[in-house]
């Protein structure tokens, strides 16, 4: 079942008479119970997108459809049922605790004078206990880390008990175990709430990861699928296209072409040849069956000209030495 | 309101608590004193709760739309915009009819006009502009351009004139007669009326204006009701007492200081009584010298050192 899908969506900005088109004529849908990962150069109108589906901006021309309800035609409140959004604006509130700052989320249930029923504490908990805060929740949000932060605004988008959340750039910021951590916590949040998840990342490899689908975005246009899927049939590759770096298919990574001018061979140890191979093509050398020197790998050395070195600082000025 | 009495009480004469209980309950056996009591002080005190009152309200909304601590209730430039339209009334008054120059009216008028007039520019420019702080920059830059009118008057006019209007500036809390209070609290309780009826939105103000707007705050709907607010409060004070500054951005941060909260919920009572406890302090002081000191003077030389005390400690 679809949540949410655009028809024709064209989306930019417009000033007075004027037209930026970003991207035109985008039709997309995002499902039930689904992690998508919008990933794509800078500039291709990942944010755009974004908020033009959160409803923080207008489109330029098509329609955002929720369920069978057209987004525009309904309320500030409606939508916020709806929608729950983790953006990338910073929230420091003095004496504000992690409580409240979730308890935020309820906003749309209380009436004018913010009260709160039963029910609405028992989702808050519930939310801080999702994204294991329960131990920080009386915390002022000003003594978190950056991770926790964005585990609390995870929390109340999810306390705002909405079908769909959308977040922008969620893991910007935030160090790699951290960033494995958010990851790990929205794609178990989709499949166990049943929530459409969306995320804006330049996070290629961990979206690869834990995305059910990807939305991947270029000049030409947005691309839809399973990751591995999009993998196969050369999208990244056309995407991130650059004569400096290429997609490489074998491990999900961007790898670098260096200027590659001299040659050399290498055999032996599987495990080491790896980063062997990384530290040769940094410094310049190809490798080829038909090079002037020979590298064997060994358990613990590398033999070359019948020297044996144990390290690779060594290996490297030797063939230095050698080659000029 | 113990605070209330012995702003009744102090003075250049004066007055016992006993009197003034006998005063308000119809016994009053000195003739003086109780026309003293209750045509002046009285309606002096209620300004003094009224202007502490309403000028940190503003403020305290001011700094919640803004997101910066250092807004104050004339930000949007309501202030320049009153004293514009009281220069223009005590210094080009030679082209104006006598009439209407000596009135006590006239001078509250031309406040009230002027204070509207910036206003309504800036709210007619609110909804033209996306985010706030433009509307920040469109408030500094119409007082400023008040500010200049004012200055290029007084280049023009006569001593006596100026000295009129510099004594307007001053601010006082005493100019306020009962005629004028049947104004002034209407106002008042209408500002503040409406301050509270927004504090769940002001509350998700603060998380910033996107994450409000996803949260189904209506953003253009919230920052005009805020503005209009802002603008009956503080310009409906200062036309009538003149700017009393430093308590819209004071009180606020004494109020978050000794209550630990950000909720408006709370704060906007906090605001309340702590704006209108340190104007009857101020009013309090002021009259102690023989010479009554302006109360502008007085808020900001005692306000500022509880503010850096307030600051300091929560260090």
């Amino acid at each position: 079942m679809f949540v949410l899908s655009t028809h024709n969506l064209s989306i930019g900005y417009s000033k007075k008479r004027s037209k930026t088109i970003v991207q035109p004529a985008l039709n997309l849908k995002l499902q039930a119970g689904e992690l998508v990962c919008l990933i794509g150069p800078n500039g291709t109108g990942k944010s755009t997108l974004l908020r033009t589906l959160a409803g923080l901006q207008k489109p330029l021309d098509g329609k955002i459809k929720i369920d069978d309800d057209e987004l525009e035609n309904l309320s500030h409140h409606e939508k916020a049922m709806l929608i729950a959004l983790v953006l990338t604006d910073r929230v420091d509130i003095d004496n504000t605790t992690v409580y409240d700052i979730v308890s935020f989320g309820r906003h749309p249930y209380s009436n004018w004078w913010g009260s709160f029923s039963e029910a609405d504490e028992k989702q808050v908990r519930e939310a801080i206990e999702m994204v294991h805060l329960t131990h920080k929740k009386d915390d002022c949000i000003c003594e978190l880390s950056d991770g926790e932060r964005q585990r609390v605004m995870i929390a109340k988008a999810l306390a705002q008990d909405t079908p769909i959340i959308m977040l922008d750039e969620p893991t910007a910021h935030l160090d790699l175990p951290n960033r494995i951590e958010i990851m790990l916590l929205l794609h178990r949040l989709s499949h166990k709430t049943g929530k459409a998840i969306l995320l804006s990342t330049h996070e290629l490899d961990l979206a690869l990861q834990s995305a059910d689908r990807i939305w991947l975005m270029s000049n030409v246009g947005v691309e839809c699928g399973v990751p591995e899927d999009l993998v196969f049939n050369g999208s990244f590759n056309r995407t991130f296209e650059s004569k400096y770096y290429f997609f490489n298919e074998a491990n999900g990574n961007f790898s670098m072409n260096y200027p590659m001018t001299r040659k050399v061979w290498v055999t032996g140890d599987k495990t080491r040849m790896y980063w062997t191979l990384r530290a040769l093509a940094r410094a310049g050398y190809i490798v080829v069956s038909d090079a002037e020197f020979t590298i064997t790998i060994n358990q613990n050395s590398w033999i070359l000209n019948e020297k044996e070195f144990s390290t690779v600082k060594d290996l490297l000025d030797e063939l230095a030495t050698l080659s000029a | 309101m113990g605070l209330f009495l012995a702003d009744l009480a102090w003075g250049s004469i004066h007055i016992s608590l006993n009197e003034i209980i006998a005063t308000f309950t119809g016994n009053g056996q000195n003739g003086i004193n109780s026309e003293i009591l209750l045509n002046f002080r009285l309606p002096k005190a209620i300004t003094a709760v009224l202007a502490g009152a309403s000028l940190s309200v503003a403020g305290l909304m001011m700094q919640t739309l803004f997101r910066n601590p250092l807004a104050d209730p004339y930000i949007l430039g309501i202030s320049s915009g009153a004293s514009l339209g009281v220069a223009l009334i005590t210094m080009a008054s030679a082209f104006l009819p006598v009439v209407l120059v000596n009135s006590g009216w006239a001078m509250i008028l031309a406040a009230v006009i002027g204070a509207a007039l910036v206003l309504l520019l800036v709210v007619g420019v609110s909804f033209r502009i996306q985010n706030a702080v433009s509307l920040l920059i469109v408030g500094i830059m119409f007082g400023t351009i008040a500010g200049s009118i004012v200055s290029v008057l007084q280049n023009f006019s006569n001593p006596d004139a100026i000295k009129l209007f510099v004594m307007w500036t001053f601010g006082s809390l005493s100019a306020v007669t009962w005629t004028y209070m049947q104004v002034l609290l209407p106002v008042s309780f209408i500002g503040i009326g409406m301050a509270f009826l927004l504090q769940k939105r002001l509350d998700g103000l603060l998380l910033g204006e996107n994450y409000a707007r996803g949260l189904g705050v209506p953003i253009m709907q919230t920052r005009f009701l805020i503005v209009i607010a802002t603008g009956l409060l503080a310009g409906g004070i200062t036309a009538f007492t003149g700017p009393i500054a430093f308590v819209g951005v004071a009180i606020p941060h004494i109020a978050r200081g000794i209550f630990r909260t950000s909720s408006h919920k709370i704060l906007l009572p906090a605001t309340v009584l702590c704006g209108a406890s340190l104007l009857l302090v101020c009013d309090i002081i002021s009259q102690i010298p023989t010479y009554t000191l302006p109360i502008n003077t007085i808020s900001s030389l005692f306000g500022a050192p509880i503010i850096l005390w307030i600051i300091l400690k929560r260090k």
